[in-house]
Order: structure tokens, then C-alpha cells, then sequence
């Protein structure tokens, strides 16, 4: 593929797709702007005309209540019509296949692809096959990359510790399962974070992960020490083969986020969890309320990520 | 062409202009870039009340199918109610008069203001909207081809700068 296939000629993001890949000015550009969204989202009228008689399809090949619903706030925040496809339940289930039911859409006028899809490299695949003004942001795709998640992580990271480069952040849990670790694994790295660890037993940590810059741990409280950032993930039942893990109690004994576990980190440090927490497994609820929480404010700012990144690659 | 004037010279103009018609109960918002450093100078001249407001009103342009959007558009933060208000809004050079159209758009999602009056340093002509100043500080002919901005120093002194625009 010649160069990055979410750029377009003049370098600017056609397509987001991954946070693999791009450039530190390209974060920095979506997390800035997302922040001048952010006080439209504070305002009596949370609107702005920029996107009007602009068309968002959202493409759900997989269920997913919450993404969608934040990636549809973000597009009529941005005065552009929306439209939901819950593709799993329609044209797959008649025999489409994905690019012709993308060509069907492009046919009714489409600006914007948000697609989710269980197999990974699906948005790509769409990406190299839409129109030059059509553009396609990847809400999750198999185990491969969730961008917009990742950003909105950044995004939190930075709101509270206003600077990346003295951080240690962990992430916890399931990430052998998570497209969200990875994707925000690239980000940190790109930007700057000094450590990066995993934590996690061996068979819920993927083969090679070091490769990514990060520090792997097998025993939380080592991991935890000294943290400014905690970032749980969800133990995936439902992508779960059976042999990873011998129970949920025995997960939460070993991974769960409590208290005494948390105090280890530094006393400022922050908690994050992309949703939806299965509670008394990986995290322990007084932590998932306390005070070092910021697992909603997180949902808050994830709609002005999403539409930073809307308004960015429609305008290009 | 004319010799620019030195924009240090026009602010005391300007303001004595406000000076004569503003009430303290007036509120000032200044337009993201240059706009922004003018109220910055007049605020303080004026005993105005209420703090200073900022826009920035990339997400209200009407060139963003061609032209996409801004790289880094500021945050508008406007920390006083704008319904009912007088307001005074200020713009280092009026052109086309598309900022400031934009601007009252987004202004009017924050509220119904009682009156806005527009400030700027500059009015080059050119203007594509029926849109006027109500307070001036110079007006000047300037070709289409060349961009009139202000520019700030380190020492914070305003000057004014012509280029060609790209």
C-alpha cells in the first residue's frame, strides 16, 4: 500500500482508521480541536452548523449501543443528518456483501462511513473503496483498533495531567481481547509517554506485546506502583474461548481494581474504563465511584473527540 | 498604495470613541486571532463590568465544504450572559464582513444580546455582506490580493502587516 492509507496527498486524515501510524501533529490536531468542542458541549445550545447537509452513516456490523449513540450525538452536534444502520440484522443476514452494501449507501449520497465490524481490517477494506469525498472512521474493528476510544483516553489523560511526558500509565486486564489497549497503546507511545505497562496474567496478554513499547507485568500491585494513570479494560466474556482464565472471582482476586490495590498508585492518580464494567470483576465498585474515578467524564469528552475527528476528516 | 498606519497610534482613537458612547454594563468579546489582542488592550480603557469574552468561530464558517476545517481553532469562552446584553465585538480588520457574520451566528447560541456594535482597528473595504462598523479606528484601500493582519510583538505592541494573501 503506498504510504498511509489514512492520509490523503496533502498528509491531512482522509480516513481514521487507526492510531497506528499517526503522526504526533495529527493527535495533537484532533485532541485540540475536540477541546474547542468541548465548550459547545458546556453551552445552552449544543450545536454548531458546521457539518449541516453533510450525511453520517452509521454501520454497525456488530451490536454496540454506546459508540453508536455517541458517534450519532457528535454528527447532530455537528448539524449533520444521521443515519443508523444496524447491517447485522439486514442486508448480511440477506447475502450482501460489505463492499456492495457500502456502494448502496454511497448511492444515497453518503459523507461519512462510521463503521464497526467484527472482523478487523473491515474499515480499511471500505476506506480503499469509497469515493474521493467520502470518508470512513473506524468505530472498532475484530481485536484490531477502536481509534476514537483510544483518542478520547488521550484525550482524558491529558485533561487531567495536562502534560504526557513525566506519565506512567497501566493498563489492566484483558488486552490480549481489547482493540482499545492497542489503539491506545499507539497513542501514548506517539505522544510521549515515557512508560507504558500492561498488566495482566499471561494468557490474557498477546504473544510479543513488549514489541509495542510497553512494560509487561504479571503481578498487579508491582504494576500499579507509582502510576498517574489507571486504565482498567473489560474482561470480554463473550470473546472468551474457555481455557484463559479459571473464573471471574479468581480474575477479580488477582486483577480486580479495589482499593488497597489502587493505593498504590500515586495518591493524584486517575481511573479510567471504557465501558461497559462488569463491576466486582475487574473493578471493584467504591473505586469505580470513588474519587479517583473519571469513567463518565470520559463519555462526556468522548463525544467532543468524535466530533473533532468527524468535522477533520469531512473537511478534507 | 497608502503608508499603513502604526496600529499603536489608532488604539487611543478608538477607544476614546467607546469611551463616549459605552456604559460600564457593556460586554466586550474579542474575534480569535488579532481581534482577540485588540479587546485585550481596549477592555482595561473602558471600566467595563464584565470580563472579557473570546470567540473563535471556525465552527461557524461558511467555507468549510472548500476549505475544511481550521488547524487549531481555539476554545470560545464568553464568561458572562448574553441575553439581554449590549455587546461590543472586535475584530482586528473588517473585509468581506464573513467573520463577523459568523460570529453574530454563533454569538445568538448563546442568547438574545440587546445590541451588538462592531470595533475594529481597520476597515479595508471589500466587503461581500452588508455589514458596517460602528466604531473605526482607520479606513484603508487595500488591493484583493493582499492580506492586512495585526501582529503582536513579544513586548506585546500592536502593529499592522501586509502580505500577499496565499
Amino acid at each position: 500500500m503506498p504510504g498511509n492509507p489514512q492520509l490523503n496527498a496533502n498528509g491531512e486524515l482522509q480516513h481514521l482508521l487507526s492510531t497506528e501510524g499517526l503522526p504526533r501533529e495529527i493527535l495533537v490536531q484532533i485532541l485540540d480541536t475536540a477541546e474547542s468542542f468541548a465548550g459547545v458541549t458546556e453551552r445552552e445550545v449544543k450545536k454548531v452548523p458546521l457539518m449541516r447537509g453533510k450525511s453520517v452513516f452509521n454501520l454497525f456490523f456488530e451490536p454496540s449501543t454506546r459508540t453508536r449513540t455517541t458517534f450519532e450525538i457528535a454528527a447532530k452536534r455537528l448539524s449533520a443528518d444521521v443515519i443508523n444502520l444496524n447491517v447485522a440484522a439486514s442486508s448480511q443476514s440477506k447475502g450482501e456483501s460489505l463492499l456492495d452494501t457500502v456502494a448502496n449507501l454511497s448511492a444515497m449520497q453518503a459523507d461519512v462511513f462510521v463503521v464497526r465490524h467484527g472482523s478487523s481490517g473491515a474499515p480499511y477494506l471500505i476506506a480503499r473503496h469509497v469515493k474521493p469525498h467520502e470518508h470512513v472512521i473506524n468505530a472498532g474493528d475484530g481485536r484490531h483498533a477502536h481509534p476514537t476510544q483510544g483518542l478520547l483516553d488521550l484525550y482524558t489523560i491529558r485533561h487531567y495531567k495536562k502534560d504526557f511526558a513525566q506519565l506512567t500509565v497501566a493498563i489492566v486486564g484483558d488486552v490480549l481481547h481489547s482493540r482499545v489497549a492497542r489503539s491506545l497503546i499507539h497513542g501514548l507511545t506517539s505522544l510521549g509517554v515515557p512508560e507504558v505497562r500492561v498488566i495482566g496474567p499471561q494468557t490474557l496478554l498477546p504473544a510479543g506485546v513488549e514489541a509495542l513499547g510497553v512494560r509487561v507485568f504479571h503481578d498487579m500491585r508491582a504494576g500499579l506502583k507509582d502510576c498517574d494513570v489507571v486504565v482498567m479494560l473489560r474482561l470480554q466474556n463473550e470473546r472468551m474461548d474457555g481455557a484463559l482464565l479459571p473464573s471471574a472471582q479468581e480474575f477479580f482476586k488477582h486483577y480486580g481494581l479495589t482499593a488497597d490495590k489502587l493505593a498504590l498508585a500515586r495518591p493524584d492518580a486517575i481511573v479510567m474504563h471504557p465501558g461497559p464494567m462488569n463491576r466486582g470483576v475487574e473493578i471493584d465498585s467504591p473505586v469505580a465511584d470513588g474519587p479517583h474515578s473519571v469513567i463518565l467524564p470520559q463519555v462526556t469528552f468522548g463525544i467532543a473527540v468524535r466530533m473533532a475527528v468527524m468535522s477533520i476528516v469531512a473537511g478534507n | 498604495m497608502t503608508k499603513l498606519p502604526e496600529a499603536e497610534a489608532l488604539l487611543p482613537k478608538l477607544a476614546a470613541q467607546l469611551k463616549a458612547r459605552v456604559t460600564p454594563a457593556t460586554a466586550m468579546i474579542g474575534l480569535h486571532t488579532g481581534g482577540a489582542w485588540l479587546a485585550e488592550r481596549l477592555h482595561p480603557l473602558l471600566g467595563l463590568k464584565e470580563p472579557l469574552g473570546f470567540m473563535d468561530i471556525a465552527f461557524y464558517r461558511d467555507d468549510y465544504a472548500k476549505e475544511g476545517l481550521k488547524h487549531d481553532p481555539k476554545r470560545t469562552r464568553i464568561p458572562f450572559e448574553v441575553e439581554g446584553r449590549d455587546l461590543l465585538l472586535v475584530d482586528d480588520v473588517l473585509y468581506t464582513g464573513r467573520t463577523v457574520r459568523a460570529a453574530m451566528n454563533e454569538l445568538f447560541d448563546y442568547g438574545r444580546p440587546r445590541s451588538i456594535s462592531l470595533v475594529v482597528l481597520v476597515d479595508r473595504g471589500g466587503r461581500q455582506l452588508p455589514i458596517a462598523a460602528q466604531y473605526c479606528g482607520a479606513q484603508l484601500e487595500v488591493p484583493a490580493g493582499m492580506r492586512l493582519r495585526l501582529k503582536r510583538a513579544a513586548d506585546g505592541k500592536l502593529s499592522l502587516e501586509l502580505e500577499r494573501a496565499g
